[in-house]
């Protein structure tokens, strides 16, 4: 019975997902969609940061691996676009473990200078092998979507991986990743194997990342370009987790509206311009709510409920 | 176990060389007589190795504002390389209104001081004690915020600067070497050998040494340690400033990009030196521009791999990564000590 009210909200947001398309315009569906995909990128990262303890400034690197497999399994196989996203999420899990390999040895600031220095790299990647991953003109799937669609399929991924996120963090799995983040030592004395977790946790978080990197992809017209995975999108969605604060649907779903839609709204201050506009506000927003809300919008949502019971 | 720990204290008095200091030595040694030996083979690799070695000490310039900022604050400032950029964009703004080279070169160094330091005060205090997570993401947000603007104030469209040392070259030995080169190692350095003498031989620089060791004992014997960790975020951003007027003349244009390459290769190289020792991240710059270079250049096989210049970025991910498995405490760093 302890967790109705968290059900209900739930619900609450289910239902109005469901309804939204039938009530606002394309373009608005389009924008609700894209904060659906920063949902999946800001899920998974909070289940790294927020759950272990560890940062990483490198997860537009996986979503640019998840996009680009939608994107050739699409151009060379024609493959169906949902099972790409199956195959992205299975590969940046891989990928993902890999990765985490070398971060078992690294932690705080050095870990975020690897990841962000990944992030930097793996734009450059289809340069190099331009005939295979097309270069800076980019990949181009053999089949286009429209607005709804990919706003169904964020939402509906969105409400699984959630679950997933659920089922894997109530347990034995997620017990172990809060033990590692509030102390590897304690963790390791206590039985916790490190390597095993920490690595899990990155595997499962960069799959995240690659379902979230497939959408992207399919959002803008099946186009998979590596100036679209360039470095500013790796830093949105450690900011959406950082919004976030730590695991509450609130938090997340306010961490990816802020990611997904402020650039958007912010295109349009008066001043400034609509096409600077979005970095100043943006950058501007992320120094003040770090500032202002240190646990971010979960930490906010807790001081609030503990001055309503109050 | 009790002579371990002795010679361990002999290694730190530098009674004893200890194993690692060896391997270092060596390594330096070794990379010295290939380069030697390289640039006596072919003009080319000279050539290559002087470029290097310039475009290197801008790295290592900007590797040492990072040093610095995380020695003080134990903060990577993100946002180090789009600092330096903006102050480029301020050093094109001053030459435009008129000033000569090297008086808009002295008024953008001031201008960075001021601008490092009040940045400090501002945004980075408040967050200097909580967690890695929370200052990170200040500093990233600081360089979504810095480009935003330069973006909005220049636009994203390419400027030309003129170049402070013109097209010239000298001849030595057959090789070419550009005026620029030398100029670029010359500014790069006369920068560093003052910001060194001034934390070496000044009580400003002792205060600060102080209050980056031991904020405590600092603050009880009666040191600033604020203004102090301020100050040295001012340095920083003065000595970013140097790194990007000297990287842009390398470039061509000036654009907002100019930077966000060179971050990472300046985190490469103040990891490969120690992320604790300035003499480290020079040092790590030098080694880490000639490689890039000679990569540029010769574009090596490694198995089925052709690095080329495409390829620099992920191959300065890839330095990262291994300094960081193999020796994370860098060439010249101490090992951390954990304590339970």
């Amino acid at each position: 019975m302890k967790n109705l009210p968290a059900l209900g909200s739930l619900l609450v947001v289910a239902g109005v997902l469901s309804a939204l398309p039938f009530l606002i315009s394309d373009y608005n569906v389009s924008l609700v969609a894209q904060v659906g995909i920063f949902f999946i990128a800001v899920l998974g990262l909070n289940i790294l940061t927020g759950y272990t303890g560890q940062i990483s400034i490198g997860h537009g690197a996986f979503m640019a691996i998840g996009g680009y497999t939608t994107a050739v399994l699409s151009r060379d196989h024609h493959t169906n676009l949902v099972v790409t996203m199956v195959v992205a999420f299975a590969l940046c899990f891989v990928v993902g473990l890999i990765v985490g390999l070398p971060a078992l040895r690294l932690s705080g600031v050095y870990l975020a200078l690897v990841t962000f220095a990944l992030a930097v790299s793996i734009p450059q990647i289809p340069l190099q092998y331009s005939t295979f991953l097309g270069g800076s003109g980019g990949v181009q799937s053999a089949k286009t979507v429209s607005n709804l669609w990919i706003y169904g399929a964020a939402w509906t991924a969105s409400a699984i991986l959630f679950v997933l996120a659920w089922l894997i963090l109530r347990g034995r799995i997620g017990r172990a990743f809060r033990a590692v983040r509030d102390s590897e030592i304690a963790a390791v004395a206590s039985g916790v194997e490190l390597p095993v977790y920490k690595t899990l946790a990155f595997g499962i978080s960069a799959a995240y990342a690659g379902v979230a990197g497939s959408l992207f992809v399919l959002a803008t017209n099946g186009f998979a370009q590596p100036s679209e995975f360039d470095v500013f999108l790796s830093l949105e969605i450690l900011i959406g987790a950082a919004i976030a604060g730590l695991g509450s649907l609130w938090g997340i779903l306010a961490g990816a509206a802020f990611v997904g839609l402020l650039p958007q709204i912010s295109t349009s201050v008066p001043v400034i311009g609509a096409e600077h506009g979005r970095d100043v506000v943006f950058g501007a927003a992320v120094i003040l709510v770090m500032l202002l809300l240190p646990d971010g919008f979960a930490g906010l949502l807790g001081r609030i409920r503990r001055l309503a019971r109050a | 176990m009790v002579d371990a720990a002795t010679s361990r204290l002999e290694g730190l008095r530098g009674g004893a060389i200890d194993p690692g200091t060896a391997t270092v030595v060596l390594f330096l040694l070794g990379a010295a007589i290939f380069l030697l030996i390289g640039c006596l083979q072919s003009k080319n690799f000279a050539q290559l190795t002087i470029e290097g070695l310039a475009l290197g000490s801008v790295y290592g310039s900007l590797a040492l504002a990072l040093v610095l900022v995380y020695r003080a604050t134990h903060v990577i400032n993100f946002a180090q390389g789009e600092l330096a950029m903006l102050t480029t964009y301020i050093a094109y703004e001053l030459m435009l209104k008129g000033l000569s080279y090297w008086t808009a070169f002295a008024a953008t160094l001031a201008i960075a001081f001021v601008l490092g330091t009040v940045l400090q005060v501002t945004i980075i205090r408040p967050v200097q004690h909580r967690s890695v997570i929370a200052t990170v993401i200040v500093t990233v947000g600081l360089f979504i915020l810095i480009d935003g603007i330069v973006n909005w104030i220049w636009g994203g469209d390419f400027k030309f600067m003129k170049s402070p040392f013109g097209n010239g070259s000298f001849e030595v030995g057959g090789v070419k070497i550009l005026h620029l080169y030398v100029g670029m190692v010359i500014v790069v350095f006369a920068s560093v050998v003052l910001v060194w003498a001034l934390f070496r031989f000044t009580k400003l620089g002792l205060g600060m040494r102080a209050a980056a060791l031991r904020p405590a004992a600092a603050s009880l014997v009666g040191v600033r340690v604020d203004s102090m960790l301020a100050i040295g975020w001012g340095l920083a951003a003065l000595l970013g400033a140097v790194a990007g007027l000297m990287a842009e003349p390398t470039q061509i244009f000036l654009s907002p990009g100019l930077m966000q390459p060179i971050l990472v290769y300046a985190f490469a190289a103040a990891v490969l030196g120690g992320l604790e020792s300035p003499a480290g991240a020079l040092i790590g710059g030098l080694l880490i521009g000639v490689a890039l270079t000679l990569i540029a250049g010769y574009k090596p096989h490694i198995g089925p791999i052709t690095i080329t210049s495409e390829l620099q970025l992920p191959f300065s991910f890839v330095v990262l990564l291994v300094v960081l498995l193999i020796k994370p405490s860098g060439l010249f760093g101490r090992r951390e000590v954990r304590r339970v």
